[in-house]
């Protein structure tokens, strides 16, 4: 067991290196035109240039700020409108497919709207992340809640349980690690629309910089923001499975 | 602990009603009537159950008993008739006070450990908190599971579940068991063992036991009187009497009479089988594609 979490790691090192060399060769070869992608060492460079700024830390701080209250909006609309509708069979069966059906659709049609009505500042943004993110979160909600056996509750109801107990006591923690798994996936959607809202329409943030560093055609700095954000979505992503692993399922009876 | 000589067991305590559980003209149905779904579960069952008996409820699947313990538990609100436990009315209402519930061993909390598990059944009970660890432990010691406290559910194998799970149901002070197929998920053999580890435990507590079964052996075995039921729906086909002090011991079972008992029923009971499984070919035959 030990060792094979070793192997996929090393294999997982491996891949991010012949990654890395693939880039740098092809640069240097010259068979790829710096202007499309600069070597690794130009974009390195670009980046130790670009964090002494006062203006990068302001712009993650938009971004991480934006992210942050869109996600916290989804998470408390999206869990609040996915326990509702678990609540009876009928509404489950009335909105469920509404939801999922909704979520198919691609939201981004729907950016321009977002900027008439919450301008080109950091409110459209929040609100475009919000929504992408909401239809995960209300979607596992609902699944997780109807998916509790109800030999549990009968057990439950039978020793007088009251309904207050049962939820703290049987539905959250059998939930719980469903629900992990979704709010996951939809910190992942929430950042990345944030960043891709940016970088269609606004005035500060890490994708607007991106697209700025592209009008420029200063593809190095471009890149130096591109990696800045892959290591940031991966840390985030790590810690946020770490947490999904960890809540396997743990109650604490007091 | 010392064996009981006499027939009566050592729940027939002087000062309470000689009736714990009372059925009178009880009919269960699910769906609404005249619908495809519409189902008789229980035809107007009535029954008496005295204080300090094991009772069995024996019948073919389908005929309605789970759904009958559930009534006289308050999860289901019968159609029509009336139930009362210890003189009070039933309906539809659970009363922890005066039932506990023992279901399959897949209903201990699997996020709990054992411990928790105890704790937060005598929470659901609101019974003191000073009282959690004592009476878990207790009830724990009873079934020789102490030591595994600390452990998941899923730790443990099947028939130390559910020897724990029986503690869970012993350790709330009620003095009514209602007991679900509890061992359904058993194989034969350690079905047998807790089988015998119930009797000797119950004729120490002298609760007033329900309990559901298939099985033949296990019925005989365990049971004062057996309630046989008819394919659904559910009717009382007949009670037969098991003349035999608890705890019971395993030589019991190696009595002609333990046999001669267990042929009776399975005679009374073959022609229901046959039937319930006719009706369940018609159901699926009759179900929409």
């Amino acid at each position: 067991m030990k060792r094979t979490a070793l192997t996929a790691r090393l294999i997982q090192l491996a891949f991010i290196a012949i990654l890395m060399a693939a880039w740098h060769f092809s640069t240097a070869s010259g068979s790829i035109s710096k202007l499309f992608l600069p070597p690794p060492s130009a974009v390195w460079d670009a980046f130790s240039r670009l964090v002494v700024t006062g203006q990068f830390w302001s712009a993650v701080r938009v971004t991480l700020v934006t992210t942050a209250q869109a996600y916290l909006i989804a998470l408390v609309v999206g869990a609040g409108v996915g326990y509702l509708v678990s609540r009876s069979r009928f509404l489950t069966d009335v909105f469920e497919p509404v939801i999922a059906g909704l979520f198919t659709i691609p939201i981004t049609l729907f950016f321009p709207m977002f900027i008439l009505f919450f301008g080109i500042g950091t409110g459209s943004k929040i609100a475009y992340g919000a929504s992408y993110a909401f239809f995960p979160i209300a979607l596992t909600t609902i699944a997780a809640f109807n998916s509790v056996e109800p030999h549990f509750l009968r057990a439950a109801r039978s020793m007088g349980a009251s309904r207050r107990e049962i939820f703290r006591h049987v539905l959250v923690p059998r939930t719980l690690p469903v629900l992990i798994g979704g709010m996951r996936i939809a910190f992942v959607i929430c950042f990345a629309s944030v960043l891709g809202g940016e970088t269609l329409s606004s005035i500060a943030g890490v994708g607007r910089n991106i697209a700025l560093s592209a009008e420029l055609l200063d593809t190095a700095r471009m890149y130096a923001w591109i990696v800045f954000v892959v290591v940031t979505a991966v840390s985030l992503n790590f810690i946020a499975t770490s947490i999904e692993q960890n809540a396997a399922a743990k109650g604490n009876v007091s | 602990m010392s064996s009981q000589a006499s027939d009566s067991r050592p729940g027939d305590r002087s000062g309470s009603p000689p009736v714990a559980i009372s059925v009178r003209n009880v009919t269960q149905r699910f769906g609404e009537s005249g619908s495809a779904q519409d189902v008789l579960a229980l035809d107007d069952v009535s029954l008496e159950v005295r204080r300090g008996e094991f009772l069995c409820l024996l019948g073919p699947s389908g005929c309605g008993k789970s759904t009958l313990l559930n009534i006289v538990g308050g999860l289901i609100k019968p159609s029509s008739g009336a139930v009362s436990v210890n003189g009070k009315p039933v309906n539809g209402v659970p009363m922890p006070k005066d039932i506990a519930f023992v279901f399959q061993e897949s209903t201990l909390f699997p996020w709990y450990t054992i411990l928790e598990n105890f704790r937060i059944a005598l929470k659901f009970q609101n019974v003191p908190k000073a009282e959690w660890d004592g009476r878990a432990m207790a009830a724990l010691e009873a079934v020789g599971m102490a030591q595994f406290a600390q452990h998941y559910p899923t730790q443990l194998s099947v028939g130390m579940r559910q020897r724990v799970n029986m503690a869970r149901g012993i350790c709330v002070s009620t003095d009514i068991l209602l007991m679900d197929e509890p061992f359904a998920a058993l194989d034969e053999q350690s079905r047998m063992v807790l089988g015998e580890d119930l009797s000797i435990l119950l004729a120490r507590t002298g609760k007033t036991i329900v309990f559901v079964t298939h099985s033949l052996a296990e019925a005989v075995f365990l049971s004062d009187r057996i309630v046989v039921m008819t394919a659904r729906p559910g009717r009382i086909k007949t009670v037969v009497d098991v003349n035999e002090p608890h705890p019971r011991s395993p030589d019991f079972m190696l009595e002609p009479r333990f046999g001669e008992l267990r042929n009776d029923l399975y005679a009374m009971l073959r022609d229901e089988i046959r039937l319930a499984m006719a009706a369940q070919r018609e159901q699926a035959g009759a179900a929409p594609r």
